[in-house]
């Protein structure tokens, strides 16, 4: 029986990965950074979010979605929502025609605030609407499509085109959403500053410390049966249909546990980056979100971490430095994950960690390659399992 | 619409309709190569968009060399262009395929990963040929202007062509999938493929040719939409999501289908794009497809088949 700490902390192995993670996000990159370089590891780490989700949702439980950037936003615009409220008070904005209504409404010519703006004035409501309108969004689309046993390919491209559908609709009603410009110019959070630099100091270690207890709750829950479910489901579906679990129920959790992450993701950009747009929830960024994860490795949430850093900080590397080269760049790793690394970052070290162990084993000669074994063993079969999502 | 008379509301009920169908070839157009990729193979090429570049950019190419080295030949140049369009792209699907999609048969979400990453790399490769700006070829003087049947009604004539172009195609695919031997191939690979590979027939090469013509489809696709806008490096990913739209919601399997929901979608979308606002159009009418593909997930004309 496992104890509580183990399925938290995942065993000797798990805590090593945590002390590594804690280490590089809470020490090393706080020090060794300035405050403009932070603030973008923070903003990639928001994109983590987002990642983990999709571990769970395609690497556990072999669905893979195209439209996590749509939880992602709507995260985004409830706390934006939210915070373009507390910067439109009367008094800042009396040069508007209609004074206390969000800038670009007074452009649009809106003459009072819509009804379902009026909720976001509270912080409480905004909060809990980051969770709550991803997850039951979600929700809804989950249960029409697993229900009816839509997966694969199909619920990919229907996600896909909900990206599309949710991006366009943002877009084209300008006086209620921002439009292509999104919601800018945001400037506080319950009356302290989100722009000083201290702000962001806070913001990036709140991300930070969120991003890991999320790892460690997901952690925890899938040591349980929920992950061994998810696991069985992945790869025989039919089986664990006929011995009486209720598949579809188990994907629409899933689903919309994953985009309530997202909502949580999209939430703290806006706080860190300070504006949201619809050109964050269409269909190129809910992609790359997927190459982020599948660069990190699908089957492993500290994995979708690394991943997000590291395509990010390339891609901002390259972008500034050789813009032509930077497609190729992504075009190339999407290929490259996909064909040769299956299982990403995680899966490589995976598989140098198990070298060097057995190396050892090897060398130790004695009956001791037991403990090698037993490494061994979930390892080649996770990898074995993946081939066939 | 009371300020109308019989007769304006007449041309525009026409012109209206004209448009729509107009659509609907572009619609087909696109969504015929991928009917054949994504509904006989089961692979999700999400680089057909850029396929279909290629064969605009092929075009473009051709009208470069017919100004430059033989202006005599400006007026017959574009059926040879189009030939040539649908060569490019399905010798570029032939090295796709055997570069890369044969790997992946087993793994259609992978596929799906790594041909995205291929539409970036050839979005990237027209940028850097053939420059960031929109490119258009010189179109001979017999696709310009247009009919005039009655003094308000005005019919383009290069939208009749890519209409003509869309039925003559659709009767050429119609005729090899399902008269032609190697339709035949293709059609029983797509049903039982040991089966088929019990009885002789190379499935490899099979599926090469098949992903193969599906990519040429593109091409022609393409090649057509050259004489009614322009073309830029991303011009494919804009229209990627219709094209699958258009299939899923015909039912893979069939062609049938396929044309049934290019018709539908392009109806609905001329008629909710003139009463809504651009944008908001468009958004109606994939809501509708997507509400509708919930409740029947496999497609107006699933074929009721085991899998």
């Amino acid at each position: 029986m496992k104890t509580l700490f183990d399925r938290v902390f995942g065993g000797k192995h798990g805590l090593t990965s945590l002390a590594v993670l804690a280490l590089i996000l809470l020490a090393i990159l706080p020090l060794s950074l300035d405050i403009f370089r932070l603030n973008l590891v923070g903003k990639y780490l928001t994109y983590a979010f987002v990642g983990v989700g999709l571990v769970l949702l395609w690497g556990k439980a072999g669905v893979l979605s195209l439209g996590q950037g749509v939880f992602f936003g709507l995260g985004g615009y409830c706390m934006a929502m939210f915070l373009k409220l507390e910067a439109s008070d009367p008094i800042s904005t009396k040069i508007q025609s209609t004074p206390g209504i969000p800038d670009f409404m007074d452009w649009n010519q809106l003459k009072a605030l819509p009804a379902f703006w009026e909720p976001f004035h509270s912080f409480p409501f905004a909060s809990a609407a980051v969770l709550v309108v991803p997850a039951l969004l979600a929700f809804v689309i989950g249960l029409a499509m697993f229900k009816r046993r839509v997966g694969g390919v199909y619920f990919a491209v229907i996600t896909q085109a909900v990206a599309l559908i949710v991006s366009l609709a943002i877009d084209g009603n300008q006086g209620y959403t921002g439009g292509r410009n999104g919601i800018t110019d945001l400037r506080t959070l319950l009356g302290h500053d989100i722009r000083s630099q201290q702000a962001q100091y806070v913001l990036y270690f709140t991300t930070c410390v969120l991003l890991i207890g999320v790892i460690l709750l997901l952690q925890w829950m899938l040591s349980g049966k929920m992950g061994k479910i998810l696991l069985a489901m992945r790869d025989r579906e039919d089986r664990v249909r006929f011995s009486g679990y209720d598949v579809s129920a188990y994907k629409v959790f899933i689903f919309s546990l994953a985009a309530a992450l997202s909502g949580i993701g999209g939430a703290l950009f806006v706080l860190q980056v300070g504006f949201i747009s619809p050109s964050l929830v269409g269909i190129v960024p809910s992609i790359e979100m997927v190459i982020f994860t599948a660069v990190g490795g699908k089957l492993s949430l500290y994995g979708a971490v690394y991943g997000a850093l590291l395509v990010n900080t390339g891609k901002s590397l390259f972008s500034e430095n050789f813009p032509q080269l930077w497609l190729f760049m992504m075009g190339g790793l999407f290929i490259a994950v996909v064909v040769l690394f299956p299982n990403g970052v995680a899966g490589i070290w995976q598989n140098l960690t198990d070298k060097t162990s057995r190396w050892f084993a090897a060398r130790r000669k004695a009956p001791a390659t037991a403990p090698a074994v037993e490494v061994n063993v979930p390892v080649s079969l996770e990898t074995e399992t993946s081939k066939t999502p | 619409m009371g300020q109308y008379t019989a007769s304006e509301l007449w041309s525009i009920t026409a012109m209206q309709s004209f448009a729509g169908f107009s659509l609907f070839s572009v619609l087909l157009l696109m969504a015929l190569g991928l009917a054949i990729i994504f509904g006989q193979m089961g692979v999700v090429n999400l680089a057909h968009g850029e396929f279909m570049a290629l064969g605009a950019y092929t075009v473009y190419l051709c009208s470069q060399l017919a100004h430059n080295y033989a202006p005599a030949l400006i007026p017959v140049y574009f059926l040879f262009a189009i030939v040539a369009a649908f060569l490019a792209s399905a010798i570029a699907g032939l090295f796709v395929e055997w570069s890369l999609i044969r790997f992946l048969y087993k793994r259609p979400l992978d596929t799906l990963l790594a041909t995205w990453g291929l539409s970036l790399i050839m979005q990237q490769l027209f940028r850097t040929i053939f420059g960031a700006r929109e490119v258009t070829p010189t179109l001979p003087d017999w696709l310009m202007g247009s009919f005039k049947p009655s003094e308000s009604i005005d019919i383009p004539i290069n939208g009749v062509f890519v209409m003509a172009l869309t039925l003559a195609l659709t009767g050429g695919v119609w005729l090899f999938m399902y008269r032609s031997r190697l339709g035949l191939r293709m059609r029983a690979t797509v049903q039982n493929r040991n089966m088929s590979g019990a009885v002789g027939i190379n499935t490899r090469w099979v599926d090469r040719l098949t992903f193969a013509l599906g990519c040429g489809i593109a091409g022609v696709a393409g090649a057509a939409f050259t004489t009614i806008g322009s073309t830029g490096p991303d011009s494919g990913s804009r229209y990627i999501v219709d094209t699958f739209l258009v299939v899923v919601f015909g039912g893979t399997a069939s062609l049938l289908g396929t044309i049934a929901s290019a018709f539908g979608i392009a109806q609905a979308q001329s008629i909710f794009e003139f009463f809504l606002e651009g944008t908001m159009g468009k958004v109606a009418v994939l809501m509708t497809i997507v509400v509708i593909l919930m409740i029947r997930p496999k497609g107006l004309f699933a074929n009721k088949v085991r899998s």
